[in-house]
């Protein structure tokens, strides 16, 4: 297995390990160590032009071909074949769904990066990381895209069955996975690539503001009762606290609450 | 009944002498830092005008604050919380940085390093978000100071509403109050509403209102949903920052910075006692008109024995109710009725109130002939025009400020009486509801304004919140982050920034 440590086997073997490794711990690390820099960073603030048409079409667009990804990828084919989808119909999905939704992506991660270049105010206000990773996914969805010419080759859904089984079986660590990899066209060989380099990067940039994203309709619409939060430092609730307060109270002797309660 | 205590604030703006003396001072603590250059937690607006940011009471526009379902729900005017979720990527009610001012510097070194010339070096202005050269300022942070401008753009002021106002643009019957701002520490807050991540809160033990800069994550709603536009977001840091209160100082009985600095003396802070279980309903009358009286109902009168027991049996300090027994607050929101909050109408329940200016007799110069009522001048002909200061104050509702201008004006002619004449006038005082007595305390809080009369702030009770040992070597206040620096930058693993020190390369 390991005799010739060949690019395929690195890619395909080794680099997915490395890059889910470096997304948990480097993700967790920034959360406890520097939560303070976990942010979307919004530049809405200093230019509203572009920002509006860009960010929104960019994001359902790849929150859909994210979660399409997710599904497409990570659903055991037994799952499929017991719910009597056809392997065809199921990439005819992931075409037409994915197709438009990472094509309206990428009209907003466009029109993005054209207001991170040439606007002074943003451009002056970016970081490496900022523009870098931009780009990063800006290239990501032209490859992605491409790929659909190569998919419409063939649609009968076989090549889609062979990269479910290399993602499922990366979390099911089958280490010779990799080997079904060698042969696929290119476009799809750089795609993974790519992804999996952005999800190596995704602790060290503004990514890491999709966790929150998506944690945040859960905690807001889900969680919190009504609007308002109340922090209270005291040690104990206020039910406890009048509780206590009753209890003394009633002992003979009571007199005036001492501070502290 | 659930009794919380609040250190609330009074503004009494006949006093006011638009010295900015409290916006400064505010800004070399709070936000003279990148990002907030902008920034102002506390400003002062000259009125009429349209203020900092350009309109920002115009809710039509901004959508701040709460609305009034037809079923008697409120929700924020922005949208209840699925609205808010689905403006996340671009919020479409966030004003932009111009609609505040870009922030600028003067190259003041090249005064001193230009080339000899046959011009004098200038000073020009430069972008303190770019760096790029500004050729021309169109705006700053009190861009209509002293009504500077057209009155055409200034009457676009929002508190004209109802009011004939062209004839305020007129030389003769002009007329021009300051209006200092800060955050309301609000009883209902929007910015804390709007927050999808929850890092917006108020303390229960002293109603603060404060933003957690780890749990923030620049979703940007806050910004929007305050209707006081009090919320900034750091266009450096990525994070929302407002005015903490001065909680260091409030918690260690010291006035806030603003405060304490305020040369004219009009500013009084003091604890509120309100019952927590009453904020929904009175923040949901119907009538905006009825918001006043409806906050007025949340406040707890702290001589009342059975508030006083629950008080007690809810947790709020001795001393605290101790300081709500003489809070300069309550007097004047409560007794006397002079204070008021600014724009109820946002159904905010804010907790920083304002006594409305009294002004010249309007037609004063007309012959003499100055309008009196009952043998005091009418305040509804003063200049400043009372449906004007009803819009800004009551919701539009002029009696109660007819009512707080008589009461101030009654004090004048009451302590004229007794410093000129030697007479206590107790007419003077019964026309107005009120006792010679009561009169003269009024003036001792309102026109002398001693320290001791204007702050009655009670330590906090650090023993009930932490145990000594536990913060033993802690790292004290620090700018988010634990103990870390906090600094962030493009350095950094984690895309935060590293600030040298600024080291003297000169030394003298």
């Amino acid at each position: 297995m390991f005799a010739n440590l060949d690019i395929d086997f690195i890619i395909f073997g080794i680099m997915p390990y490395a890059a889910l490794t470096v997304l948990v711990v480097g993700s967790i690390a920034r959360y406890e160590r520097d939560p303070f820099t976990w942010k979307s960073a919004s530049s809405q603030l200093l230019r509203q032009k572009q920002l509006f048409w860009g960010s929104v079409l960019f994001h359902v667009g790849i929150i859909t071909v994210f979660f399409g990804h997710l599904i497409g990828l990570f659903t055991p084919v037994w799952v499929l074949d017991a719910l009597g989808v056809p392997h065809g119909l199921k990439q005819w999905m992931a075409v037409l769904i994915g197709g438009p939704a990472g094509l309206a992506s990428l009209i907003g991660a466009t029109i993005l990066l054209h207001r991170r270049l040439t606007d002074s105010r943003i451009r002056a206000t970016s970081s490496f990381a900022d523009i870098a990773i931009l780009a990063l996914i800006w290239l990501q969805l032209i490859v992605g895209l491409f790929t659909i010419t190569q998919t419409l080759q063939h649609m009968d859904g076989a090549e889609m069955v062979r990269f479910m089984n290399w993602s499922q079986s990366i979390l099911t660590w089958n280490v010779n996975a990799w080997t079904d990899m060698v042969d696929v066209h290119w476009l799809y060989r750089f795609h993974i690539f790519l992804g999996l380099i952005i999800t190596a990067l995704f602790p060290f940039t503004r990514l890491v503001h999709m966790i929150s994203g998506f944690a945040a309709p859960f905690r807001y619409l889900l969680r919190r009762p009504g609007y308002q939060i109340v922090r209270s430092r005291r040690q104990r609730p206020l039910e406890e606290r009048r509780d206590a307060f009753d209890a003394r109270q009633a002992k003979p002797g009571a007199t005036a609450p001492t501070a502290g309660e | 009944m659930r009794v919380r205590a609040q250190i609330g604030k009074v503004l009494n703006l006949d006093k006011c002498i638009g010295c900015h003396t409290c916006s400064v001072t505010c800004k070399n603590v709070w936000t003279s830092r990148d990002g907030v250059e902008y920034a102002w937690f506390n400003n002062v607006e000259t009125k009429p005008g349209t203020g900092y940011p350009t309109d920002w009471e115009n809710q039509k526009r901004w959508h701040g604050g709460w609305t009034r379902s037809a079923s008697g729900k409120l929700h924020p005017k922005q949208g209840s919380k699925w609205r808010i979720m689905a403006n996340i990527f671009a919020n479409p009610s966030m004003p932009e940085i111009d609609d505040y001012y870009e922030p600028f510097d003067f190259d003041y070194d090249h005064l001193k390093s230009a080339s000899e010339g046959s011009v004098f070096p200038t000073a020009r202005p430069r972008s303190k978000i770019t760096g790029e050269r500004m050729e021309k300022i169109e705006k700053g942070p009190n861009w209509e100071e002293i009504l500077g401008g057209e009155f055409s753009k200034r009457s676009e002021d929002y508190n004209f509403e109802n009011v004939q106002k062209e004839i305020y643009g007129e030389y003769e019957n002009t007329f021009m109050m300051y209006l200092p701002r800060l955050c309301e520490h609000c009883l209902n807050p929007t910015c804390s509403a709007s927050c999808p991540s929850g890092a917006i809160y108020k303390r229960e033990e002293d109603g603060i209102v404060l933003i957690d800069q780890e749990k923030c994550r620049g979703w940007r709603m806050c910004i929007s949903g305050c209707p006081y536009k009090k919320v900034y977001y750091n266009w450096d840091t990525g994070k929302s920052e407002k005015c903490t209160f001065c909680y260091p100082r409030i918690e260690s009985g010291q006035p806030t910075v603003c405060s304490e600095t305020c040369v004219g003396r009009i500013r009084y802070l003091g604890v509120i006692l309100y019952d927590a279980d009453k904020i929904e309903a009175a923040a949901s009358s119907e009538r905006e008109t009825d918001l006043y009286g409806a906050q007025l109902d949340v406040f707890l009168d702290p001589n009342d024995p059975e508030v006083i027991a629950s008080a007690r049996r809810d947790g709020v300090p001795e001393d605290w109710i101790e300081a709500a027994k003489v809070s300069p607050v309550w007097k004047m929101a409560m007794d006397w009725k002079v204070a008021f909050p600014l724009h109820p109408e946002y159904r905010t329940l804010p907790m920083v109130w304002y006594i409305p200016p009294l002004s010249p007799i309007q037609n004063a110069a007309q012959a003499g002939q100055i309008a009196m009522s009952d043998q005091m001048p009418d305040v509804r002909s003063l200049r400043i025009p009372v449906k004007y200061l009803a819009n800004m104050l009551t919701a539009g509702d002029e009696e109660p400020i007819v009512h707080a201008l008589e009461r101030m004006s009654a004090m004048r002619l009451y302590m004229r009486a007794l410093s000129v004449d030697g007479v206590r006038d107790e007419a003077i005082a019964a026309r107005v509801g009120m006792a010679g007595r009561v009169i003269e305390d009024m003036y001792k809080i309102m026109a002398i304004a001693d320290y001791e009369d204007r702050f009655a702030i009670p330590t906090s009770h650090r023993e009930q919140n932490e145990q000594g040992g536990d913060i033993r070597g802690g790292c004290g206040f620090t700018d988010g982050n634990g103990c870390s620096t906090g600094d962030t930058g493009k350095t950094t693993l984690f895309g935060g920034k590293k600030k040298p020190f600024a080291l003297p390369t000169e030394t003298f």
